[in-house]
C-alpha cells in the first residue's frame, strides 16, 4: 500500500546494527506501528513476506473449494451470496499481496512460488466441497476459524497487514453468517438435509481444528512472532477460544460434534480429544485429497489469462508512444 | 513475455460523507482506466465511495523516516499553537 520502489532492501545491513534492532524492538515494546519505508531486521521482513503471502495465496486458494458450488446454488439468494463472498476471497488475497509488496517482495514472484508448489497455502482449502452443505461448513467453521485467527491480526505490529485485516475482518462477519444460516436452513429441513449438514460437520470439524496450526511447542515460528508482536495469541489458545465459541452454535443447531472425547472441563471451557497431526503433516506435504487438482485449477487460470495481461500491456504501451508523439508533434 | 511488473498504483477514494479522497490501498494495472475499474472492484464492494482517484505509485514522494524528528519535532514544542495554552476565566463563557 506503497510504492515498491520506496521499499528497496537495506544494502550493506549483513551485519545489523545491534542498536537500530534495539530500537526497534522498543518500538514494537511500546505498540508502535511499523511502517514499509522504516528500518526493520532482515529476519522479521521475510517473516512478513512469507506469513502475508501464504495469507494471500490462502485467499486466492480459497476461491476454488466455494467457486465449485456457485453454478449449483440451491436459490437465487444462495448464488448471488457465494459470487460475493467468492469475490470478496478475490479482493482479501489482493490486499495481502499489496501489503506483502510494501516489504518489497513483487507480486509476480510471490505468484510464481505459489504456482511453483514452493509457497504454502491454507491446508483446509486442499479438501473438497461434496456437497452443498459444505458451503455452510465453511462459512461458519473455516470463516469462523480464519476471523479467530485475524481479528488479533488487526493489532499486528506491521501497519500495512494490520491495515488489510481490518478491511478483511469487517467483510467476513458477513461470510460466517451466511454460512451459519445455511446450516440453519439445512438443520430445520428434511431428515436428508440435516444429515446433509451433520455429514459435512464430521468432515470439516477436524481439518477446522488444524486450521490454528501445530500445538503450542511444535510451532516453528511461534517465539520470535510473538516478540516482534505479529503474533499475539498462541495456536492452542486460539483453537480453545474457537471451540468454546463455537460448540454452543452447533448445540443450537441440533447438530453434534463428531469428537467423542469431548468434555467440559470446571471452567466451562470445552477440551477436545486427540488431534490427527499426521493428516495435518501429510496435507502440508502436498498429500492432501485435492493439493494437485488446487495447484492444477491455479495454474491453468494464470495460464489461461496469460494473453489479457499480454494485451493490456501492449496497449498501454501503444497508447503511450502514441501520446508521446503527439507530445513531440 | 510483456507480462513481468505491471504498474502499481495508489488508490484514493472520497467517501460519502463529504470528507477528502483518502489512501484506501494500492492496486496493479497496465493502465489508468484498468485502475480504475480495478479500484472500484477491489475498493467499493460495499458503498464505501462517490469518488476514486488512482495514481501511478512512482509518482509520489515520501519523506524518510529518518528526517521525523527534524521535520515533526518542531511543531511538538509549541504549544502555544493550541487553544488550550490561553487562559480565559470561565465567566466569558465558551470560546
Amino acid at each position: 500500500m506503497y510504492t515498491q520502489a520506496l521499499n528497496a532492501p537495506e544494502e550493506g545491513t549483513l551485519i545489523e546494527d545491534a542498536a537500530r534492532a534495539a530500537n526497534f524492538q522498543a518500538r514494537i515494546d511500546a505498540e508502535e506501528r511499523i511502517e514499509p519505508n522504516d528500518w526493520m531486521p532482515s529476519a522479521y521482513r521475510k517473516t512478513l513476506v512469507r506469513q502475508i503471502s501464504q495469507h494471500a495465496h490462502s485467499e486466492i486458494v480459497g476461491m476454488l473449494p466455494e467457486g465449485n458450488w456457485i453454478t449449483r446454488a440451491p436459490s437465487l439468494r444462495r448464488k448471488a451470496a457465494l459470487l460475493a463472498k467468492v469475490q470478496d476471497e478475490c479482493g482479501h488475497g489482493l490486499y495481502l499481496y499489496a501489503a506483502a509488496e510494501t516489504l518489497g517482495a513483487s507480486r509476480e514472484e510471490l505468484v510464481d512460488a505459489m504456482l511453483a508448489g514452493k509457497a504454502k497455502y491454507s491446508s483446509i482449502f486442499n479438501y473438497p466441497t461434496l456437497t452443498w452443505a459444505d458451503i455452510g461448513v465453511i462459512g461458519w467453521l473455516v470463516d469462523g476459524a480464519a476471523i479467530m485467527n485475524q481479528i488479533p491480526l488487526c493489532r499486528c505490529s506491521y501497519g500495512p497487514y494490520a491495515r488489510a485485516m481490518i478491511r478483511v475482518c469487517k467483510e467476513e462477519s458477513f461470510h460466517q453468517r451466511q454460512g451459519y444460516e445455511i446450516m440453519l436452513t439445512l438443520s430445520r429441513g428434511s431428515n436428508e438435509q440435516k444429515a446433509m449438514a451433520q455429514d459435512a460437520l464430521n468432515r470439516w470439524w477436524w481439518p477446522v481444528l488444524m486450521m490454528f496450526g501445530p500445538p503450542d511447542g511444535a510451532s516453528q515460528h511461534s517465539d520470535t512472532s510473538t516478540k516482534w508482536k505479529i503474533k499475539r495469541f498462541s495456536n492452542d489458545e486460539l483453537r480453545q477460544k474457537f471451540i468454546d465459541a463455537t460448540v454452543p452454535q452447533a448445540q443450537y443447531l441440533g447438530l453434534s460434534i463428531p469428537d467423542p472425547a469431548m468434555k467440559q472441563d470446571a471452567d466451562g471451557h470445552w477440551i477436545h480429544g486427540p488431534i490427527d497431526w499426521n493428516e495435518f503433516k501429510q496435507v502440508l506435504a502436498g498429500n492432501g485429497p485435492c493439493n494437485r487438482d488446487r495447484l492444477a485449477a491455479r495454474r491453468k487460470a494464470h495460464a489461461d489469462g496469460a494473453w489479457v495481461r499480454e494485451a493490456a500491456a501492449a496497449f498501454a504501451a501503444k497508447r503511450k508512444s502514441r501520446q508521446m508523439a503527439q507530445a513531440a508533434e | 513475455m510483456t507480462t513481468r511488473n505491471t504498474p502499481l498504483w495508489e488508490v484514493f477514494i472520497r467517501s460519502r460523507n463529504g470528507l477528502a479522497h483518502k489512501h484506501c490501498g494500492s492496486l496493479h494495472a497496465a493502465d489508468a482506466t484498468m485502475a480504475l475499474q480495478a479500484a472500484r472492484d477491489v475498493y467499493t464492494r460495499r458503498g464505501e465511495g462517490l469518488s476514486i482517484w488512482v495514481v501511478p505509485s512512482s509518482a509520489i514522494t515520501a519523506s524518510d523516516p529518518a528526517d521525523k524528528g527534524m521535520l515533526f519535532e518542531p511543531a511538538e514544542s509549541k504549544i502555544y499553537r493550541h487553544p488550550t495554552f490561553y487562559e480565559v476565566p470561565d465567566e466569558v463563557g465558551h470560546m
